[in-house]
């Protein structure tokens, strides 16, 4: 106590020479009390009573220490990779196992392969020109998976767009999925906004937008909601690796700490954004490497492991919760799915790559294979799975391809919270303009205006 | 985006001295001498738009009757009006929160002082220097049911904040079908002509926020009309960028409603009818339009104009404006920003198309001149008093 309170006082005097009002203020504080309660609101000057007592005391460094040597520094130790499972779905030590019960593996198996037969049959409906976008899961089932089933319902998530995992696990049903990627009437988005462009309110998901890393620094400023109205929860943010290169990445990371938020950045680390190779991206040692940069607690997971997801993903929400601060995992993994259904991956890398990739370490296999040591799958419950998953699937997908699309009203409400009077004249003139030329503004896929 | 500029806070508060009858002295000594470091403005103590009676200040249109009745003022400038603004939200929502670049300390231009001390560093403190950051932020205070009063330290630097305003905060309702808002959302910035801010702490960008659906952009003109606009931005449910003129901060001083009050968005107000011609501007551009009105009423014995603070810029009140000139039949616009894609651009095509038949001249438009806002060449470049008058008079003399 005593010490806290005499650096306060030499805090207070040293800003005081500097300002004249708080010399002013600091006449009033006659008492030790006094001064120990007005302390805290002076100007936001670096705790200089923490330099090192032999160190250099620049307050933009304070626990630097002199050197002799001249030595520029590229890099530090290279960041590990955790893994808890093997190749072969073993857990290689003992004491990292999160020991998940059988209900639990079922229901992260089961909505991996749910993700893969829903990626498949949309994937093909673009193809066919049925819906007009689309962007697969591949390879990345077990970075949604481990880290969902590490979050509560009330943490608000924030994704990119290659979450959809994450959505299914917290509930999102097929038939959900179906009408956003059909622009249909259900659309929660009123279909305004491109196929898996997801969002969901029941299930705290903000909604999907396409600008990459702006959903960053929006994650802290959440985050930092839940901190003042003192629940018990985090904001989660997925981002890939690309990203991570626009500057709402920088931005997000610094204000997160400055601002002591519990926020999680979750990188999703495949290897490319669309064409590029990380190689193109970055030099450094991946994203991870920045978060201590930041100051921020950093791991890399294995991200093709689902259990080591899990694991990171709950440690890393405790520790956010606790200490109100964010945390960065960096999950490895592999895109082995196209970039979307607009791109075409083998123009820029071979397809012989891919096929190994799946072959050598596929998400799914790995974790089935620790289902089938715990006797927890089989291959006839998989055939079953897959047969039912695909019989859900597809009569979601008829389901939703015959529902109208919104109604034309639809193109005018929420862009503010009331339609203002310009906007009421547009829409009129539209109507109009409808009823004129009838053929050209056929509304017989459309639901009826209310 | 660091800006070196720290306000002039002696100068400031000498602006203004001017009495708005020595307005013909004056533009002569400003055509001979160099300008004055103060800048370009005269005549703002004296504005009959400056409201410096308690009687004055109560009779504001659109007050609430409580504060009329309640009848309590207090002197104050805009920078004062603006910080009991936000006084104002922080104690009447618990989920406000005021951050940017130095407001802990009491802000660049003053608008936060004495905040963090009366509610605490989570709800009033800096951030690191980051624009983008600061914008992204506040989406998400926002998108979590919060309010977010932000500040970017001058409207110069905005810019890099405009993905996140343009492509996120504005769609944030429209594109999740509703599902999510940000209509706690407000950013601040000091914005327009100071006298000597060069390229960098002069601009007006309100043009290219007008562009953009599913945000409110609004403007105010004094220390009365800030702190109303101010809580009916930070209380809507939309979100709004509120550009403060810097260079009224000290200079406009009147008497406020004590209470907690709103004025409408979206709404302009007639500030002085007139017959013969519209004229129309906002924030610190109405004190020269209000002084050059009074020349060109000089010099056009008979004349009558009429004075319109458009204070909203999106969504602007075309009605008030359309119901003026199909009564005067002649419209001038000024505005500082630029020319080309400025905003004077859009009311003059509405006008054009609504109010055909009534005009009997071209609409003037008198604005910056399409280059970078320079600093030696201030007065040479900004939409001064003679400007105006020249568009005044084309307008009745065509």
């Amino acid at each position: 106590m005593a010490s806290s309170l005499r650096s306060a006082a030499t805090l207070l005097s040293r800003t005081a020479a500097a300002h004249p009002r708080l010399a002013a203020r600091r006449a009033l504080a006659t008492s030790a009390a006094r001064l120990q309660a007005s302390a805290p609101e002076v100007v936001v000057s670096a705790p200089l009573a923490h330099a090192a007592a032999d160190g250099p005391k620049f307050p933009g460094a304070l626990h630097s220490k002199y050197t002799h040597e001249l030595a520029f520094i590229k890099q530090s130790a290279v960041l590990p990779t955790y893994r808890v499972l093997d190749q072969d779905g073993q857990i290689v030590d003992a004491a990292q196992d999160p020991h998940v019960d059988e209900a639990w593996a079922v229901k992260v198996y089961k909505t991996m392969v749910t993700l893969n037969t829903m990626d498949m049959i949309l994937y093909e409906a673009q193809r066919q020109g049925r819906i007009s976008f689309y962007m697969t899961n591949y390879g990345e089932e077990a970075t949604h998976m481990g880290s969902a089933a590490a979050l509560e319902l009330d943490d608000i998530i924030f994704g990119q767009y290659r979450e959809a995992g994450v959505l299914m696990y917290r509930g999102f049903t097929i038939d959900e999925f179906m009408n956003q990627c059909y622009s249909n009437v259900h659309d929660y988005g009123k279909g305004r906004q491109m196929p898996v462009h997801y969002g969901s309110n029941k299930l705290n998901f903000q909604t999907i937008s396409s600008p990459l890393g702006t959903q960053l620094p929006q994650a802290v400023g959440a985050a930092y909601a839940l901190k003042r109205a003192k629940k018990p929860n985090v904001a989660m943010c997925y981002f890939g690796e690309g990203a991570a290169s626009e500057g709402d990445f920088h931005a997000a990371l610094n204000m997160a700490t400055t601002t002591n938020s519990p926020v999680l950045f979750f990188c999703r680390n495949n290897g490319f954004a669309i064409s590029t190779p990380v190689s193109d991206q970055y030099r450094g040692d991946g994203i991870a490497a920045r978060g201590i940069g930041y100051g921020m607690h950093t791991l890399r997971v294995d991200g093709n492991d689902v259990l080591a997801v899990y694991r990171a993903t709950q440690l890393a929400r405790k520790h956010a919760i606790e200490h109100s601060e964010p945390v960065l995992i960096e999950a490895m993994t592999y895109r082995v799915s196209h970039h979307s259904t607009s791109d075409d991956s083998s123009a820029y890398r071979s397809k012989r790559e891919v096929e190994d990739w799946k072959a050598r370490d596929n998400p799914v296999t790995r974790f089935r294979k620790y289902m089938e040591a715990k006797g927890w799958w089989d291959q006839a419950k998989e055939d079953k799975h897959k047969k039912e998953t695909r019989k859900t699937v597809l009569a979601a997908f008829a389901k939703a391809e015959r529902e109208p699309k919104p109604p034309v009203v639809d193109l005018f409400t929420d862009v503010y919270d009331t339609v203002p009077p310009h906007l009421r004249e547009q829409e009129k003139e539209l109507h109009a303009l409808m009823a004129k030329y009838p053929d050209h503004y056929s509304t017989a896929a459309y639901a009826p205006s209310k | 985006m660091a800006s070196l500029f720290r306000p002039a806070t002696a100068s400031l508060r000498r602006l203004a001295t001017t009495n708005a009858r020595q307005l013909h002295v004056t533009a002569r000594l400003q055509a001979e001498n160099p300008p004055p470091a103060e800048g370009f403005m005269p005549g703002v103590a004296h504005s009959k738009l400056i409201r410096g009676t308690p009687e004055l200040a109560l009779a504001t249109p659109d007050l609430p009757a409580h504060i009329v009745k309640d009848g309590q003022t207090t002197k104050m400038n805009l920078f004062q009006a603006v910080n009991n603004a936000m006084d104002t939200a922080l104690g009447t929502d618990e989920k406000a929160v005021v951050f940017g670049e130095d407001v802990a300390f009491g802000g660049v231009f003053r608008c936060t002082i004495g905040l963090a001390e009366k509610y605490g560093r989570d709800r009033v403190f800096n951030t690191p220097l980051t624009e983008q950051g600061i914008a992204g932020f506040g989406i998400g205070l926002a998108a979590a049911g919060h309010t977010a009063i932000a500040e970017i330290q001058f409207a110069d630097y905005v810019f890099p904040a405009f993905d996140q305003l343009v492509n996120e905060a504005a769609k944030y309702r429209y594109r999740s079908g509703d599902q999510f808002n940000v209509g706690g959302l407000t950013v601040r910035m000091p914005a327009m002509a100071v006298g000597h801010g060069g390229h960098y702490h002069s601009q007006s960008p309100e043009a290219y926020f007008a562009h953009t659906p599913g945000i409110k952009f609004v403007v105010p003109r004094s220390p009365i009309q800030a702190k109303g606009l101010l809580l009916a931005s930070i209380r809507d449910k939309n979100p709004v960028i509120f550009m403060e003129p810097k260079i009224l901060y000290r200079a406009a001083v009147e008497q406020v409603p004590v209470g907690d009050y709103e004025l409408p968005l979206g709404k302009a107000e007639v500030l002085k009818e007139g017959k013969d011609v519209t004229v129309i501007g906002w924030g610190s551009q109405l004190y020269i339009l209000e002084n050059a009105i009074q020349m060109a009423e000089e010099k056009h014995p008979g004349l009558s104009c009429e004075l319109i603070d458009l204070r909203t810029i999106a969504p602007w009140d075309v009605e008030t404006v359309v119901n003026s000139v199909n009564k005067t039949g002649r419209l001038v616009i000024a505005h500082e920003a630029p020319l080309t894609g400025g905003f004077a651009g859009e009311i003059a095509a509405t006008v054009q198309e609504k109010c055909f038949l009534r005009l009997e001249a071209p609409v003037q438009r008198v604005c910056g001149w399409d280059t970078p806002f320079p600093l030696v060449f201030e007065k040479f470049y900004v939409p001064d008093l003679i400007r105006c008058y020249e568009g005044i008079r084309k307008a009745i003399e065509y």
